[in-house]
């Protein structure tokens, strides 16, 4: 699996910093998106299977899901994206899924890092010594909702507000 | 045979990602970006957890891991909440447009 880690390092570091040199918003989020999922490459070739699929669910998914609706609730755009803007991300994705189809093809057995941490122990640690740690975080996350409830509701009594 | 990823490359990767993600957050001033930026940022700071968690083959990097993305999943609700509020108040999401602060 090196050569899947140094080739998927390559394309993460490539695709952000084409991510964020992009003038569109949208641009750079595919390529956002190509180097998250560049980066659960590199975990699953570190022996992390677990935090890999957490890495494309959470950050790849949800996360980018909410970026990509910012711009749409306030640009408003009428028109689609032309279909040329998906020729960068789609070969930086191939080049990733061909390193990663070889990584997993050239060695023997089931084994793909020298050392697998199974999701087992992940949750064994996560749920006895760090369990306090769990419940600060599900309070930041619930404080985090009202928060972002509370400013991202619309007032009605702003005079500067757009109706 | 199967070789163990070296924790300097893995670092390097983390270290570089950061630096990205900073520039992106110094350099740019659209407030999407700043926030793509910062999400970089924070990713990196996983990337090298995990790094660490992997090459002392323990559980706690992962772990780490796992928090980070909590926070991040936090940090971008509040932050996307205050970029449609900034955008409703400006018109804008140039960040240099809310300067009432300067100094």
């Amino acid at each position: 699996m090196i050569e899947t880690f140094y080739a998927a390092a390559v394309i993460t570091i490539v695709a952000t910093i084409l991510a964020i040199t992009r003038k569109n918003v949208v641009h750079g989020l595919l390529y956002l998106i190509v180097s998250l999922l560049a980066v659960a490459v590199i975990f699953f070739a570190l022996g992390a299977p677990f935090i890999a699929a957490l890495e494309v669910i959470v950050y790849a998914g949800a996360i980018m899901v909410l970026l990509n609706l910012g711009p749409a609730t306030v640009e408003q755009e009428r028109r689609w994206e032309p279909p040329r803007i998906w020729i960068g991300p789609t070969i930086l994705s191939g080049l990733l899924l061909a390193g990663l189809l070889y990584g997993l093809s050239s060695h023997e057995g089931q084994r793909v890092a020298a050392s697998v941490i199974e999701p087992r122990g992940v949750g064994i640690a996560l749920f006895t010594q760090y369990a306090l740690a769990v419940e600060i975080a599900s309070m930041l996350l619930l404080s985090a909702l009202i928060g972002a409830y509370h400013l991202g509701r619309r007032e009605m009594d702003s005079p500067r507000a757009i109706p | 045979m199967i070789v163990d990823i070296p924790l300097a490359s893995g670092l390097s990767v983390a270290a570089v990602l950061f630096s990205v993600g900073l520039i992106g957050v110094l350099a740019r001033r659209n407030l999407i970006f700043i926030l793509m930026s910062i999400e970089v940022m924070l990713n990196a700071a996983g990337l090298a957890f995990v790094v660490a968690g992997a090459r002392w083959g323990q559980a706690d990097g992962q772990v780490m891991f796992l928090f980070i993305l909590a926070t991040a999943a936090a940090e971008v609700a509040v932050g996307l909440a205050l970029l449609i509020q900034f955008y409703r108040r400006f018109g804008t999401l140039d960040a240099d447009a809310a300067s009432l602060m300067r100094g």
